[in-house]
């Protein structure tokens, strides 16, 4: 159990900027008035925000990752249940890497 | 038309509640997302000890900054003497997109009192923060949802890391388990959640390109930010009269 003081001035400097971040965009928020296509821009950034994430894994790392997408977003619209959904992805892609080979 | 993006906000008469069963119902419909956060966890804790952290640095990491992208990114700076400066600079870039996050769960959240919804805010995650999202588009308003949801993430995290850490070399790939993709795996089944109908396909679609775009030309995370960005902002402009 040791840390050094840069390792530790480093974590809490981590530490704050990243909770700054998290206050950050309701700080803002709060203390202007929304217009209307604020609020309309607001509506649309969690679905931006998923799709990022995903799309390069999802479309540039290969048909094990394209294919086992496919599989979880279908698994997920018929049983809305997201564990299940997340097993059909894992079991996809490594049923694809390994049996198959896709890589 | 005009309005599908901002049906779900709340009306000005209507109560944001904050309550235990808000809580609870957060942790409980965080356990498959906890399960895929104690991997991505322990494979943090398992690559801390080659990075030069000792097991109290990685507990405190884990604990004090609870965000996965740039704890990573951290371990890959992580070489002596430290670059203090470069490790938070690149944690505020990488962790940008919060302040998207944030800013979408104001109209709820700004109506809790300033205390607890900026303690409440230290959890919000990636996870959390979209299964927030699909609790408020189903009508529900227990803004307490993300502390329950956080705090099971955040154990999972915590726990994990110390695993990975203490007892290290066991778990050496998880991507031969398909384990590396059980976060995509839940961010798709998320999204399945937030369909909302057909004005959906141009934000989405432009927000695909623009990230795997930018994946491709820039470093680090900036793609979850441009990608979020392009999306969100076609979709206004496009119904903007």
């Amino acid at each position: 159990m040791q840390i050094s003081l840069p390792a530790l001035l480093a974590i809490l400097g981590m530490a704050c900027i990243t909770y700054l971040t998290r206050i950050s965009g309701l700080a803002l928020m709060s203390r202007v008035t929304l217009s209307k296509r604020v609020e309309a821009w607001l509506g649309y950034i969690p679905g931006a925000v998923l799709v990022a994430i995903i799309a390069p894994t999802v479309l540039t790392s290969g048909p094990a990752e394209a294919l086992a997408a496919l599989a979880t977003a279908l698994a997920a619209i018929r049983t809305r249940n997201f564990l299940l959904a997340m097993l059909v992805g894992v079991g996809v892609v490594w049923i694809l890497r390994t049996l198959a080979g896709l890589k | 038309m005009s309005n599908t993006s901002i049906e779900n906000k709340p009306t000005t008469e209507e109560q944001v509640s904050f309550t235990l069963s808000g809580i609870l119902t957060g942790a409980r419909k965080s356990i498959p997302i906890a399960i895929s956060a104690f991997a991505t966890g322990l494979v943090f804790g398992v690559l801390a000890r080659p990075a030069g952290l000792s097991l109290l640095e990685a507990l405190l990491m884990s604990g004090l900054v609870f965000a996965g992208a740039s704890q990573f990114i951290a371990l890959g700076l992580w070489m002596m003497p430290l670059p203090v400066g470069a490790i938070i600079f690149t944690t505020l870039i990488v962790n940008l997109r919060h302040m998207l996050m944030g800013a979408s769960i104001s109209p709820w959240f700004s109506r809790l009192p300033a205390a607890r919804a900026y303690a409440t805010l230290f959890f919000m995650t990636d996870e959390s923060w979209a299964l927030l999202m699909g609790e408020f588009a189903r009508g529900k308003r227990n803004a307490a949802f993300l502390l329950g949801s956080g705090l099971t993430l955040y154990s999972a995290w915590l726990s994990a890391a110390l695993v990975g850490r203490a007892f290290g070399n066991a778990l050496q790939d998880p991507s031969r388990w398909g384990l590396d993709f059980a976060f995509t795996a839940v961010f798709i089944a998320l999204l399945v959640g937030l369909w909302k109908g057909k004005g959906d396909i141009l934000p989405w679609v432009v927000a695909a390109i623009v990230a795997v775009a930018a994946a491709h030309w820039l470093p680090g995370k900036w793609y979850i930010l441009l990608g979020a960005l392009a999306g969100s902002l076609i979709g206004v402009l496009r119904h903007a009269d």
